[in-house]
C-alpha cells in the first residue's frame, strides 16, 4: 500500500497534518499502539523539519506486512554537515520555529531512536532526503 | 488522582474534555519543548506546558498525551480547542507559573516521569 502527502514549507499551522492522517491509517490497519507511536513520532519530527527548514516537500510511504518505509524529500537549503546535524543540541532553526516548541536540535535524534533504519542524504542549496524503515514483524515479536 | 482533583489544586478552568475529568493521572511532565514531549512514553500522563499553539496539540496527538494543563495564564486558541476535542484531549487553563503548578502537583503526590 502506498500513501503520499505533500508538505508546505513555513506553514506551521498545517505542520503535522500528514502525520496525523497517516496515524489514522495505521490505526485502521490494526498496527499495535507502541509501533504506531514510534512511526508517528519519527514521521512528525521529519515533517516538522520540512516545515521548519525547507520550501516544500513530499512524503511517500510504503506499507507491507513486514515494514513501513517512509521517504521524505524536500526542496530546501539542504544540510551542509549531516554528522553535525545529528548531534543533540545542534540547530539552525529560526526563532519562529523555536516559538512553535521545536528547533532545539533534538529532532534527528528523536527520529533515529524510533526507527530501525535511517538514511539521510542532502545537497546544499537543493534539498534533503530522509529514508526510514520501521519493521513491523520484529516489533510485534518483542 | 483524577483530573478534576488536579483542576481544583491548580484552580484551573476546564477548556475542553469535561467528559474526561474522571481520568486517572499518575505522572506529570512539564515542558515547553515539544521534541522532549515526543520522547515520553508514560501512561496516565499529564502535560504541563506554557506553549500555546497548534503544535502543542499536534505533539500531544502524536505522543498519545490526552491530558494538558496550560500554565502561566495562557489561553487556548479556537484552533487548539477544535483539534483537542477531535483527539479526546482534556485541556485546562491555569494562572499559576510552571514552578508553582509543578510544586503543587508534586506535593499532592503526582510522580515525575524521570
Amino acid at each position: 500500500m502506498n500513501f503520499n502527502y505533500s508538505v508546505e514549507g513555513g506553514n506551521f499551522s498545517k505542520a503535522g497534518t500528514a502525520s496525523s492522517q497517516f496515524k489514522k491509517v495505521l490505526k485502521q490497519l490494526n498496527v499495535d499502539p507502541i509501533t504506531i507511536k514510534r512511526i508517528v513520532v519519527a514521521l512528525y519530527e521529519a515533517e516538522v523539519n520540512i516545515v521548519a527548514h525547507a520550501w516544500e516537500g513530499k512524503i511517500d510511504i510504503e506499507v507491507d506486512m513486514e515494514k513501513v518505509y517512509i521517504n521524505l524529500a524536500d526542496k530546501g537549503p539542504g544540510i551542509a554537515d549531516i554528522n553535525q546535524a545529528m548531534k543533540p543540541g545542534f540547530s539552525t532553526a529560526s526563532p519562529s520555529v523555536r516559538e512553535m516548541g521545536f528547533g532545539a536540535g533534538m529532532g534527528l535524534m528523536n527520529i533515529k531512536n524510533n526507527v530501525d533504519s535511517l538514511h539521510i542524504s542532502s545537497e546544499v542549496g537543493k534539498g534533503t532526503e530522509l529514508e526510514m524503515t520501521i519493521n513491523l514483524s520484529s516489533i510485534i515479536s518483542k | 488522582m483524577k483530573i478534576k482533583d488536579i483542576a481544583e489544586i491548580l484552580n484551573a478552568k476546564v477548556v475542553c474534555g469535561e467528559q474526561f475529568l474522571n481520568r486517572e493521572i499518575s505522572h506529570v511532565f512539564a515542558s515547553d519543548l515539544m521534541s522532549d514531549v515526543l520522547t515520553i512514553d508514560t501512561e496516565n500522563l499529564l502535560l504541563l506546558t506554557g506553549l500555546t499553539n497548534i503544535q502543542t496539540i499536534r505533539t500531544s496527538e502524536m505522543a498519545d498525551v490526552t491530558n494538558i494543563v496550560l500554565v502561566r495564564n495562557k489561553a487556548a486558541s479556537e484552533e487548539m480547542i477544535t483539534l483537542a476535542k477531535e483527539n479526546r484531549i482534556v485541556m485546562l487553563e491555569c494562572s499559576y507559573s510552571m514552578f508553582k503548578s509543578c510544586g503543587l502537583l508534586y506535593q499532592a503526590g503526582l510522580q515525575p516521569v524521570y
